[in-house]
C-alpha cells in the first residue's frame, strides 16, 4: 500500500488544506511510514467483531424542548475576523 | 514564608484555612516564580495581575469552607476560559477569546481557586513533546534542552517547576500521564465520562478526558474530587456515584490484586524501564497487594488503532476552524481559497498531518479497511481489559517506554514520536482510569513513571494503590532551578 | 405536460419511455428549540439572533439532543405506518460550506430512526401506494446570502441546527401529478400529527427530486439525476418534465446519462449540472463521537402511538361511513386537518336534523371560494363553523331559500354575524304562505297576460320567466318550491 501524490492532493482538497508540491511529497513520505505501521491491524481477523464507537457506558440523555438561549449575536459575532454587526462575512462564493 | 511554592496543594489549603497564609501571599509567590521562569515557556497567556486582584478580593471575605480556597492555578490552554484568550497551542486560535467557561475550570473556580494563566501544550493536544505548539516548545524543569512530554507539557513543567501548585491537563492518548512521567509528577486520566468535555477544545471526542496533574497523589485526589461532575451539557458525561477521593484516600491496599500484563514487555524497551517495573511490583507486594500475571493479547494493536481513531475524529472536530466564525483567517480570492489558505497557514505540520490521516481513513473506499477495522480492534482491546478485570483490581505497567528525550530528537520522525504513547494509549481506547506516579530515575537522573490502570469508575482504587506505593517509593524530584538566573 | 393522467410517457420515434421518480423530502420538525441546542426555531427573526454557541460551533461546544424532536420523528414514522427503530445512530456528514459552522452536519446515515413505511395517494383513477424507504433526523444548515454585498457572501446562522426530518421515498412515483399528490399527502399527515407545519414558502418543506427514465415495461432502473433546490410543487413538476425529456433525448442520441446532482433554474425552466461541486463530495460519514446511540424503549413508542390523532386515511373512511358522503368529497375534506376540523364542527353544530349534502357543498363551494379570493387559511375563516351550521339549518328548515342564503352569507362575513340575526334584521324570511303567494302569482299572470297565452300555446321556456318575476316581486323571499307548484297549477 502506498499513498501517492494524487491521493495527497485529493485528501488535501477534502480537508481544505492547500499543499504545494514540496509539502505534498513530505506528507506522502510521512503518511506512508505511518500507514506502514497501521497496516499491522491486518494481522487480526475481525470479521465477527462488533465495532466499538464509544466506551461511555450510558445511553443518550434527552434535553427538554425549551428555548434557553437568548439573542447573543454580539457575543457570537465578536470573534469573527470580518467586521459586521449582523452577519458572518466570507469571500464571495463562486460555483 | 519563602517556601510557599515548594508546598503541596494540600498543605497550602491547610495553611490558608488556618490563616497562616493569605491567598494573596500564595498567589504572589507563584506569580513571582512564574515571572522568573519565562525560560521554561510554560505559559501561553499570563493573567497574573488579575490573579493578584482576585486573591486580594478573596482575602477580604474568605470562604474557607471551599476545597480550593484562594489557591492560584494555571491550566492547560485547551480549556476555554471566559474572557481569557484560549489558543489550544495553535495559530488558528491566536486571538480567540471565549465568552464562556469550560465545566471543569468552572468547577475549579467554584471551589475558590484563582486562574494564574494558560499553559502551553501541543497544538490541539497533538504531540508527545510539546514541540508542536505554535507558541514554542516548553523546557522540562528537570534539565535544559529536555522535552517535558506532551501534549500537557506546559502543565507538567508548571507543576514540576512549581509555577503552579497543581494543574489540569487533558489526555487523549497519554497527554497527562506521559508528561507527568517525564517531569516526575503525578497525573491522573479519569474514566471516560468522569469529567465533562464541555468547553474543552476537542481533539478526539471518544478519547479526550481532562484530569489533574499534581506533585503528589493526595493533591491529585483532591483536584479530581473537584473536577469530576456529571454534566448535562456533555452527552457522554456519565452519572455515576463519585467518591470523595481525597477523604477516602487510604494506603491500605492489602489483598488488592494487581495484574502485570506480559504484553507490555515490548521489544527494545530499555533495561532501566524493565528494572523500574520490577521495582514497582516489589513495592506493590510490600504494600500487601497480590501480584497476578495477566495477558492483554491485543496490546500491540492499540497504537495503530489509536492512529486511526484519533485522527479520524480530529479531522472532523477541526473542520470548524475555517476562518469564518473566529480565529485566524488568511486572505483568499474566494471562499474555498480562503479555507485552504487559512487552514494551511493556521495549522502546524503535525495537525495537518493528522487531519490528512483522518480524512484518508474516513474517505470513500477506505472507511471499512481502516476506520471500521480500528473500531473493531478497539472492541478487542476493551474486551482484553474486561477479561483481565475478572481476575484483578488494577494493572501495573510502566508509563512510558523511555525517559524524557531531547528537544528536537524525534521531531522529524512521527512514528518514533507516536511510539511514546505505547503504554498509555490502550487505556484511552478502553475508556479506563489510569494514574502515572514517579517511581525512579534513569541513569541521567531523569524521572521515570509507573502507571496504574483501574476498572472503569474506580478512580478511588487506583488513587489508593498509587498513594500506598508513593509512600514506599519515596520519590524525590531533582529540580535544580537551572532556568532561574 | 401530462395533466391528470395516470401515465406520464415520453415518446420518441418508436420508443416509449416511462419516468421513475423518488423524493427526498426535508421537513422541518415543529419544535420550540433546535435539535441539539436550546436556541429558538422561530421563523423570520433578525439575522444571527437565534444562534447559540453550539449552533455557531464554538470550540468545546457539544450537542445535547432535544427529546421532543425525537418524539416528533417517531410520531411521523407512525403516521407513515413505518417501522420505528429502537436504536439509531447519529453520524457526521463532513463537508465545508460557509453556512455549515461545524464543518459537518449531524445526520443519521446507516441507522435511521424510522425504517420502511407507506403513503397512500388518492389519485383520480384509484389509490396508489408509495413506499417510504426511511426517515431520519438531521440538522439544518444556515443561510448564505449572496446578493446583499457585491464582494462578499453574508452568513445567517438562525436556521443552523434546526431539526429536519429527511423522508426518503422509494422510486415509486411515475407522474408529476403523483409527485404533487405525494407531497400534499405527506404534508397533510404531518400537519395532522403536528410534526411539521408544511409551510413551503418558509422552507419548512423542501424536496430533492430523483428522476430517471426507462423504456416502458422495462424492469431495470435507469441512471438517476438528483435535482436540488425545488421548493414548490409547481417547480417540482416543471423540473421533472424538463429533466425526463432531457434524459430521453440523451438516450435517443445514444449518449449516456451521468449520475449527478442538478439544479433547477426557475427562471430558465431547466435543470443544469452542479458537477463543479461534485468532485469535492466525499462526505466521510462516521458515528458522531459526541453523541451516543439513540435508544428508545417499547413503552416510549407505545406512549407516542396512543397520542396519535385520527389521520387522514382513517378520517376519510369514517366520514364516508358516518356521514354518508362520497369518497371524493371525503378526500377533499380530510386533505387538510383544519378543513376537517371545520367540517366536523359544522356537522356537530347542525344538530339532529343535519344535511350533509348542504354542509359539504357550502364548505367546498362558497366558503372555499371566499377563502381562495381572500387568500385565507380555513383557520382564519371570516365565518365560523357555528354560524355556517346555523345558515345551513335555516335553509334546511325552509326559513330561507338557497338564493337568500347566499346574500346572507355575504353579510355574515362582516364580523362573523349570526345568520338568524341577519334574517330578522333585514326581514329576509322566506314567504311560504300559499295564499299570499297565490295572490302574488295571480297579479303576475294578470300583468303578463300575453306571455301566459304564449306559454299555454307551448312556449314552455317562459316558465322560467314567471319564476323569475315571482322571485323579483317577492324580493327573493318567495319559497321557490311553492312558486313552482302554484305556477304550474295556475298557468
Amino acid at each position: 500500500m502506498s499513498i501517492d501524490l494524487k491521493t495527497i492532493k485529493h485528501i488535501s482538497k477534502l480537508s481544505r488544506i492547500s499543499v504545494d508540491e514540496q509539502k505534498a511529497e513530505k506528507l506522502a513520505g510521512d503518511l506512508n511510514s505511518i500507514f506502514e505501521f497501521i497496516e499491522k491491524l491486518n494481522e487480526l481477523n475481525t470479521d465477527k467483531v462488533e465495532p466499538l464507537t464509544s466506551v461511555a457506558e450510558t445511553t443518550l440523555k434527552f434535553r427538554s424542548d425549551e428555548v434557553k438561549s437568548e439573542n447573543i449575536r454580539e457575543q457570537i459575532i465578536k470573534n469573527s475576523p470580518e467586521d459586521n454587526e449582523d452577519f458572518f462575512v466570507v469571500p464571495k462564493v463562486v460555483e | 514564608m519563602s517556601d510557599i511554592t515548594t508546598q503541596s496543594l494540600t498543605s497550602l489549603v491547610k495553611n490558608i484555612k488556618n490563616k497562616k497564609l493569605s491567598s494573596e501571599e500564595v498567589t504572589q509567590a507563584f506569580v513571582d516564580r512564574s515571572e522568573k521562569s519565562k525560560e521554561l515557556n510554560a505559559y501561553i497567556t499570563e493573567d497574573f495581575s488579575n490573579a493578584i486582584n482576585k486573591a486580594k478580593k478573596f482575602d477580604q471575605n474568605p470562604n474557607l469552607d471551599l476545597k480550593l480556597p484562594g489557591i492560584p492555578m494555571a491550566v492547560k490552554d485547551l480549556f476555554c476560559t471566559e474572557n481569557i484568550r484560549t489558543t489550544a497551542g495553535s495559530k488558528i486560535l491566536e486571538n480567540f477569546i471565549p465568552t464562556y467557561e469550560s465545566t471543569v475550570t468552572q468547577n475549579i473556580w467554584n471551589e475558590g481557586a484563582i486562574l494564574l494563566g494558560k499553559l502551553n501544550c501541543d497544538e490541539f493536544a497533538m504531540g508527545s513533546s510539546n514541540e508542536t505548539s505554535f507558541y514554542g516548545n516548553v523546557q522540562n524543569p528537570i534539565d535544559n534542552g529536555l522535552v517535558p512530554g506532551g501534549s500537557s507539557g506546559g502543565s507538567a513543567a508548571a507543576v514540576s517547576g512549581q509555577l503552579t501548585p497543581i494543574t489540569i491537563g487533558t489526555d487523549t492518548g497519554g497527554s497527562i500521564r506521559q508528561p507527568a512521567s517525564f517531569t516526575g509528577t503525578v497525573g491522573l486520566k479519569p474514566t471516560y465520562g468522569s469529567c465533562s468535555r464541555y468547553g474543552i477544545v476537542a481533539f478526539a471526542s471518544s478519547l479526550d478526558q481532562a484530569g489533574p496533574m499534581a506533585q503528589n497523589v493526595e493533591d491529585c485526589a483532591l483536584l479530581q474530587e473537584v473536577i469530576s461532575t456529571y454534566d448535562k451539557k456533555d452527552s457522554t458525561s456519565i452519572d455515576f456515584k463519585r467518591n470523595d477521593y481525597s477523604k477516602e484516600l487510604t494506603k491500605n491496599i492489602k489483598g488488592k490484586k494487581i495484574g502485570i500484563p506480559k504484553e507490555y514487555r515490548v521489544e527494545g524497551m530499555p533495561k532501566e524501564i524493565e528494572d523500574l517495573w520490577q521495582k514497582g511490583i516489589q513495592y506493590a507486594k510490600e504494600c500487601g497487594a497480590e501480584i497476578i500475571d495477566i495477558s492483554l493479547p491485543n496490546t500491540s494493536y492499540a497504537l495503530p488503532t489509536y492512529y486511526i481513531v484519533a485522527p479520524a475524529e480530529a479531522s472532523s472536530n477541526l473542520a470548524r476552524y475555517d476562518g469564518v466564525k473566529y480565529g485566524f483567517r488568511a486572505k483568499g480570492e474566494n471562499l474555498i481559497d480562503m479555507y485552504e489558505k487559512t487552514r494551511s497557514e493556521g495549522f502546524g505540520a503535525e495537525v495537518q498531518r493528522r487531519i490528512m490521516i483522518g480524512t484518508y481513513v474516513l474517505s470513500s473506499g477506505y472507511y471499512d479497511a481502516y476506520y471500521l477495522k480500528a473500531q473493531k480492534v478497539r472492541k478487542l482491546i476493551k474486551n482484553d481489559f474486561d477479561e483481565a478485570y475478572k481476575k484483578v483490581d488494577a494493572i501495573l505497567t510502566p508509563s512510558t517506554p523511555s525517559s524524557a528525550f531531547k528537544i528536537g530528537e524525534k521531531k522529524d520522525d512521527p512514528v518514533s514520536m507516536y511510539l511514546n504513547d505505547i503504554f498509555t494509549v490502550p487505556v484511552n481506547l478502553a475508556g479506563l482510569p489510569a494514574i502515572s506516579i514517579p517511581a525512579g530515575h534513569d541513569a541521567s537522573g531523569y524521572p521515570l513513571g509507573l502507571q496504574i490502570i483501574g476498572k472503569a469508575f474506580k478512580e478511588q482504587e487506583i488513587l489508593n494503590v498509587a498513594y500506598a506505593m508513593e509512600d514506599k517509593i519515596n520519590f524525590k524530584n531533582k529540580i535544580t532551578d537551572w532556568w532561574i538566573k | 405536460m401530462a395533466k391528470d393522467k395516470s401515465e406520464f410517457l415520453i415518446e420518441r420515434h418508436n420508443n416509449v419511455y416511462e419516468v421513475v421518480i423518488g423524493l427526498e423530502v426535508h421537513a422541518q420538525v415543529t419544535s420550540n428549540s433546535k435539535l441539539f441546542s436550546s436556541s429558538s426555531t422561530k421563523f423570520g427573526a433578525e439575522p444571527n439572533t437565534q444562534v447559540s454557541l453550539v449552533d455557531a460551533a464554538f470550540p468545546g461546544m457539544l450537542p445535547v439532543i432535544n427529546e421532543f424532536c425525537v418524539k416528533q420523528a417517531i410520531k411521523t414514522g407512525i403516521g407513515l405506518k413505518a417501522e420505528i427503530n429502537k436504536r439509531s445512530v447519529f453520524d457526521r456528514k463532513n463537508y465545508f460550506y460557509a453556512d455549515l459552522p461545524q464543518g459537518y452536519q449531524i445526520s443519521q446515515f446507516k441507522y435511521p430512526i424510522v425504517g420502511e413505511g407507506i403513503v397512500i395517494l388518492d389519485m383520480p383513477n384509484g389509490q396508489k401506494e408509495v413506499g417510504i424507504e426511511r426517515l431520519h433526523l438531521e440538522q439544518d444548515a444556515g443561510k448564505s446570502i449572496h446578493d446583499m454585498d457585491p464582494q462578499n457572501t453574508l452568513v445567517d446562522l438562525n436556521r443552523s441546527g434546526v431539526a429536519l426530518m429527511e423522508i426518503v421515498s422509494k422510486p415509486d412515483l411515475r407522474t408529476p401529478d403523483e409527485v404533487s399528490a405525494y407531497i400534499k399527502k405527506l404534508r397533510s399527515i404531518m400537519r395532522y400529527l403536528g410534526t411539521c407545519d408544511g409551510n413551503m414558502q418558509e422552507g419548512s418543506l423542501r424536496a430533492d427530486v430523483n428522476v430517471s427514465v426507462r423504456l416502458k415495461d422495462s424492469k431495470e432502473l435507469g441512471t438517476r439525476c438528483e435535482i436540488k433546490n425545488v421548493n414548490s410543487i409547481k417547480f417540482m413538476q416543471m423540473a421533472i418534465d424538463y429533466e425526463a425529456n432531457r434524459q430521453v433525448d440523451l438516450i435517443e442520441e445514444g449518449k449516456s446519462i451521468d449520475q449527478e446532482t442538478r439544479l433547477f433554474d426557475t427562471k430558465k425552466n431547466e435543470t443544469r449540472s452542479m458537477r463543479s461541486k461534485e468532485d469535492a463530495h466525499d462526505y466521510r460519514y462516521f458515528p458522531d463521537p459526541d453523541l451516543l446511540p439513540l435508544e428508545v424503549t417499547d413503552e416510549f413508542i407505545e406512549q407516542l402511538k396512543s397520542d396519535i390523532p385520527e389521520l387522514p386515511d382513517d378520517k376519510k373512511k369514517r366520514f364516508i361511513d358516518e356521514f354518508k358522503i362520497s369518497a371524493y368529497e371525503a378526500t377533499i375534506l380530510v386533505s387538510d386537518i383544519e378543513t376537517a376540523k371545520y367540517f366536523e364542527e359544522v356537522v356537530a353544530k347542525m344538530g339532529k336534523n343535519r344535511d350533509m349534502k348542504l354542509a359539504v357543498n357550502w364548505i367546498t363551494g362558497e366558503l372555499f371560494a371566499v377563502l381562495n379570493n381572500k387568500n385565507l387559511e380555513i383557520s382564519e375563516s371570516p365565518i365560523s363553523a357555528k354560524n355556517l351550521a346555523k345558515l345551513i339549518n335555516l335553509i334546511k328548515n325552509g326559513t330561507i331559500s338557497g338564493k337568500i342564503a347566499k346574500t346572507i352569507f355575504e353579510l355574515m362575513m362582516d364580523g362573523d354575524k349570526d345568520p338568524q340575526v341577519i334574517v330578522e334584521e333585514k326581514g329576509l324570511k322566506q314567504e311560504s304562505d300559499p295564499k299570499a303567494l297565490e295572490a302574488l302569482i295571480d297579479k303576475i299572470i294578470d300583468d303578463n297576460r300575453e306571455k301566459a297565452i304564449e306559454y299555454k300555446n307551448g312556449k314552455e321556456k317562459l316558465f322560467g320567466f314567471f319564476v323569475g318575476q315571482a322571485m323579483k316581486v317577492s324580493g327573493g323571499k318567495a319559497n321557490p318550491q311553492l312558486i313552482n307548484e302554484i305556477l304550474k297549477k295556475k298557468l
